[in-house]
């Protein structure tokens, strides 16, 4: 049998599980098979790419036995390393890790763009530009990825702002594509020194776009070198004349611009907001203006006046999570549920730290997905909810999104809580959220107070509630 | 058998991207904010195919800095695959209905 007719229909094969395990996972009901079947055409084609071994350029025919053990060594590596880390991550640090895996796959296609580069194996002015605008995405991914990652996982704190920034970012921009032009005039040879410039210079680039981005933005621009690395790869592709990259690669490049453009419009800023403005500064004026005050309620008591209630819509945010709290709050949603109580969630988009992060978690727990709703299906019913409570979740429940003009989250979409009958909020303590913003739905009529640890005021619920017996 | 690889170029190749980024488009357009950040991990799994080109790179590497960078290149590949691989199941694993059907 013929190799090259053997790889080429594996890849086939592959793009083919790709696409349509991609298709699968767009389904909550077949989302898991999805993945599986999409790794299936990635083992697919890591094997058949051994069959390269049969038709190596004969300058590497000497060299094959090295390279064969190179391959197998970086490859066990690799994949024991990841497969490790991926199992142990605990939920909540999913982001960080995602970046980190993305940033990885970056570095990987700038790697194959250096070898085509300094080994002058690319020829036409198509295939050079590609391999050079691939290496640059690629190390621009790579490096970028990595500062998410660092910032997500509390490692660097802090941004690095400076008013020339943007100045000395476009002026970067503009070496680098100068440095790019350079290579493909001079059809790829030029001497070793400008490719190493060039791919530091990109690196540098990803540090530099990355480092003024605060935390809560950092959702999207993974999401966005998500894509980049998928353009990289797809590009590479070309270059290698390899269908399997070139498919795969573009649908996440597309796929990955599409997510991040929800993500953004969820978050109700534009990519380029994210990118390029300098979020949290937020003057404090305008501000102290909110008649009222907050008013504590005893955790018991609150649980007891759910367990009467009809129906009762719970909107969890972050805060939820840090305390661990999710597997007693489902605990409380059966023992309400139990009670004869209607029981909802009600996740914004933007509840965790990504889109359908707060889903995750609170899968995590065991709470089923169909008690589980998204902002615009449920933001009608809260004015029929006897409770709202709102457990670790500030931003996204301010009303002030909705009225106060001034408000610096003005226009964000929220959850509608304050329209419920009576809205009980969970918090530690009289902080504001991460926005800065002071809430105006912890002074509102209806509003009640419980201070303290999500998980334990979960647990003197459930004791309260239980405390009143088994009687419907 | 005669069978030599098809070469890709000019507008073969373009139609390949064209259509490549219309299915991405189409398959992501119509999806629940719940799978948002299981369907980022999972397209970030799909790009770990890098590690098939970067293995071809390696194999045809003549020369110890290609090597080098070969090796980084399909460790990280690697990596990128595998991790992609496990978050993802991990959080899908994650996702039942109330009703206990069982299907699979």
């Amino acid at each position: 049998m013929n190799a090259a007719l053997l790889i080429d229909s594996s890849y086939f094969i592959a793009a083919f599980l790709f696409i349509y395990g991609l298709k699968r996972m767009s389904s909550p009901l077949t989302a898991r098979s999805g993945i599986v079947v999409a790794g299936w055409g990635m083992v697919l084609a890591v094997l058949a790419s051994f069959l390269y071994t049969l038709d190596v350029n004969e300058a590497a025919k000497p060299h094959l036995s090295t390279n064969l053990t190179l391959a197998l060594i970086a490859l066990a590596l690799g994949l024991g390393w990841a497969w490790r880390s991926g199992k142990k991550v605990a939920m909540t640090e999913m982001p960080q890790m995602v970046a980190l895996y993305n940033g990885m796959g970056g570095g990987a296609a700038a790697a194959i763009a250096a070898i085509e580069l300094i080994g002058y194996k690319t020829h036409g002015s198509v295939s050079l530009s590609l391999a050079v605008l691939g290496g640059l995405i690629g190390a621009m991914a790579l490096s970028g990825s990595l500062i998410a990652w660092a910032k997500l996982d509390g490692r660097i704190n802090g941004t690095l702002r400076f008013s020339a920034l943007q100045l000395v970012n476009g002026s970067l921009l503009l070496v680098l594509l100068a440095i790019g032009a350079y290579i493909i005039w001079h059809g790829g040879v030029v001497a070793w020194p400008v490719f190493a410039a060039f791919f530091a210079l990109a690196l540098v680039y990803g540090v530099m776009m990355t480092m003024p981005i605060g935390g809560a933005d950092m959702p999207v621009v993974i999401s966005l070198y998500n894509a980049f690395t998928g353009l990289a790869v797809g590009f590479e592709g070309y270059v290698l004349n390899n269908p399997a990259l070139m498919i795969a690669g573009m649908v996440v490049g597309s796929a990955g611009s599409l997510l991040t453009l929800l993500m953004a419009k969820a978050m109700n800023r534009s990519v380029a907001n994210v990118l390029f403005s300098n979020f949290g500064a937020v003057s404090d004026e305008d501000q102290a203006d909110i008649a009222g005050s907050q008013k504590p309620i005893d955790a018991g008591d609150a649980g007891i006046n759910m367990r009467y209630a009809g129906k009762v819509i719970i909107a969890p945010g972050y805060g939820l999570a840090v305390a661990q709290a999710q597997h007693k709050l489902y605990e409380l949603v059966k023992l309400l549920q139990d009670a004869g109580v209607e029981v909802k969630f009600a996740i914004h988009p933007v509840a965790g730290r990504m889109p359908g992060h707060m889903n995750v978690l609170l899968a995590e727990a065991g709470v089923p997905y169909d008690i589980i709703f998204d902002m615009e299906d449920i933001n009608g019913e809260f004015k029929e909810a006897d409770v709202a409570i709102v457990i670790g979740a500030n931003d996204t429940v301010n009303p002030a999104a909705r009225t106060n003009k001034s408000s610096p989250i003005y226009g964000m979409p929220v959850l509608n809580v304050d329209m419920a009958k009576q809205v009980y909020v969970v918090k530690r303590g009289q902080g504001k959220g991460y926005s800065g913003v002071e809430n105006a739905l912890f002074y509102a009529d209806n509003t009640q107070m419980v201070y303290g640890d999500a998980q334990k005021v979960m647990v003197s619920m459930i004791q309260a509630i239980k405390s009143l017996g088994g009687g419907h | 058998m005669d069978y030599t690889t098809t070469i890709l170029t000019g507008f073969v190749a373009l139609y390949i991207f064209m259509l490549a980024a219309f299915t991405g488009f189409e398959i992501i357009g119509r999806v629940p904010a719940i799978l948002h950040t299981p369907l980022m991990s999972g397209s970030n799994f799909i790009h770990g195919i890098v590690v098939v080109g970067a293995l071809w790179a390696l194999l045809n590497a003549s020369s110890l800095p290609e090597q080098i960078i070969g090796f980084v290149g399909v460790l990280l590949g690697a990596g990128n695959a595998a991790g992609g691989y496990v978050v993802t199941e991990r959080m899908l694993q994650m996702f039942k209905p109330s009703t206990k059907t069982n299907k699979e």
